[in-house]
């Protein structure tokens, strides 16, 4: 399973890397492996509001659409456009296939180290 | 029917009490009072087939069956060429709904494909889907497309035909979404309602033409939208696309609308047609089916149902629509009637619309008291004064075998297809002469 150690992630399967005051987010490998093939995703906009919890995009895989939840509070700062015409970036590389960067970011606290993420998962497994 | 109900009294008049009603018939209130079975219809028990028959058509007899229609507003009076009915009526395809294994029907299949396909050359959309219901539900479904996490506010013309505002207005009222009426200045919009629209704005609704024939500044009401940054919807009749510019030529990202003009006839108002397309952008926003175009393991040319994970029984609650399902029949009767017409007949029946209804408001013009209301060009219904009591108009002219236009208030609402020709029109003027006393 990759989960690299550098970065934090959310029981709903997201990863988190702050790069200054910037939040990068993303869905986890283990995340892609479940959905299976993508082939759109749906992003938000630039500024609107990030509610931890909560859905701020989703993706379709060939057989179900499924939220991306926010795992921390924020600003939409960028989103990676392009996803968009080629949203499998994310079954390639999950951790280079960044969906969106937050600005204004709260809660990272609450977030998992990766060896806790991966307990988690292996639960679920 | 009742007895095919898997519910009992109790579970009934649970289910009743959760909507806090009293009984059945309490759910009818709608239904106006006189047209409402009381008792069960009257016919004696052990009747044959012919006296049931006859019993029946001494019924339908008190209907009146109009030879000449003058009013539109929503359903219209077109002439539906003999082929429509006698492919529709192949038994392959009317008794076939839209198979739960679907791709085991490749003809149905294509039928939907080539109605998608000649719905999308008429309104100048990227994709269409499989159809819904009526006019009214595809554009109340427009509506539920364009809303977005930080977007839900909709402004609807006040323009379009009421009984499209009711319905956009009850799906915004089931969903909480903020509704707004465009105000109207001389039967058309008023523009100067879209400049500075809110950042919450989810779209803008017109209609064109507009409940009244007019034409409305189309254009610049979609540009209007856009600067705000929200998506614009068109609900348009089809067959005015014929000769004018369609909604994707316009700059809207969605155009839905009634199809019953396409070949369907008028009946009881039902069951109509609602079609709707859209640009490739809003393609997974769309509700319902979509039959898509691909290639078998050989290679060769096969129909599938496409982009399922947008719909319902995949998406969940957030699909944008509970639509599953379409008007099959109702659909492929407007592919045969498009493919009966063809391009150049759509545009020459838009064409005998539009010369029809300018030479009867000229006509209508030169008698006293049946002036225009407004004075904005019209594609082929116009509003006009009434120099009597416009019910007492109404029927003295359906004495005289003619549905006249529909009354608004004091004001009478005419509509003339090409099934009314020069002479025809002339006949209808002397009789307006007659009655209001000219």
């Amino acid at each position: 399973m990759n989960i690299p150690q550098h970065l934090k992630y959310s029981a709903s399967h997201e990863w988190v890397l702050m790069e200054g005051d910037l939040a990068i987010i993303g869905i986890t490998d283990y995340a892609q492996k479940e959905l299976g093939d993508l082939v759109f995703i749906n992003l938000p906009n630039v500024d609107d509001e990030m509610v931890v919890d909560e859905a701020f995009a989703d993706v379709e895989s060939v057989k179900a659409v499924s939220d991306i939840i926010a795992p921390v509070n924020g600003t939409i700062a960028q989103v990676n456009e392009e996803l968009l015409d080629a949203p499998e970036l994310i079954n390639q590389d999950a951790y280079a296939a960044w969906i969106v960067k937050a600005k204004d970011v709260t809660g990272l606290d609450d977030l998992l180290t990766a060896d806790q993420y991966l307990e988690l998962i292996s639960k679920e497994g | 029917m009742g007895s095919y109900l898997p519910s009992t009294r109790d579970e009934q008049q649970q289910m009743l009490e959760a909507i806090g009603l009293k009984e059945l018939k309490d759910l009818f209130v709608d239904v106006p009072r006189e047209v409402l079975l009381k008792d069960s219809v009257d016919i004696k028990p052990g009747l044959s087939e012919m006296g049931v028959r006859q019993e029946m058509e001494k019924i339908a007899a008190k209907n009146t069956v109009f030879q000449t229609v003058l009013r539109g507003a929503g359903a219209y009076d077109h002439h539906i060429p003999a082929i429509v009915s006698t492919v529709t009526a192949k038994e392959e395809f009317l008794t076939t709904y839209t198979p739960y294994q679907a791709e085991i029907s490749q003809g149905v299949l294509q039928s939907i494909f080539e109605y998608q396909t000649m719905i999308c050359e008429l309104t100048g959309m990227d994709v269409s889907n499989a159809s819904v219901y009526d006019g009214a539900s595809a554009a109340a479904e427009a509506v539920m497309m364009t809303q977005t996490r930080s977007r839900e506010r909709v402004y609807v013309a006040s323009t379009a035909h009421p009984e499209v505002i009711e319905t956009i207005r009850t799906y915004c009222w089931g969903r909480e979404v903020p509704f707004e009426l465009i105000p109207q200045k001389d039967g058309l919009l008023d523009l100067s309602a879209l400049e500075n629209l809110p950042g919450d704005t989810a779209c803008v609704y017109v209609q064109q033409p507009n409940f009244y024939g007019l034409f409305e500044q189309a254009e610049q009401a979609a540009n209007l939208a856009h600067q705000a940054g929200a998506k614009a919807v068109m609900g348009v009749y089809p067959i005015s696309l014929g000769i004018c510019a369609s909604p994707g030529e316009l700059g809207y990202d969605i155009a839905v609308g009634e199809g019953q003009p396409l070949g369907i006839p008028m009946s009881w108002g039902g069951p109509y047609l609602g079609f709707m397309a859209a640009r490739k952008d809003m393609m997974r926003m769309l509700p319902g089916r979509i039959a898509g175009e691909t290639k078998d393991k050989q290679g060769r040319r096969a129909y599938v149902l496409t982009l399922q994970a947008r719909e319902q029984h995949i998406r969940r609650e957030k699909a944008s629509s509970n639509v599953c399902t379409n008007q099959a029949l109702c659909a492929m009767t407007a592919a045969v009637y498009m493919a009966a017409m063809g391009p150049q007949g759509m545009a020459e029946v838009a064409q005998l619309c539009y010369e029809g209804a300018h030479y009867f408001a000229d006509e209508l013009g030169k008698l006293k008291g049946f002036g225009r209301v407004h004075t904005a060009d019209f594609f082929n219904e116009f509003l006009t004064h009434c120099p009597m009591d416009v019910r007492q108009f109404e029927a003295e002219m359906a004495r005289r075998g003619i549905l006249c236009g529909l009354t608004v208030d004091d004001k009478l609402l005419w509509c003339v297809t090409e099934k009314m020709d020069k002479q025809a029109i002339d006949e209808v003027i002397a009789v307006i002469r007659e009655v209001s006393g000219q």
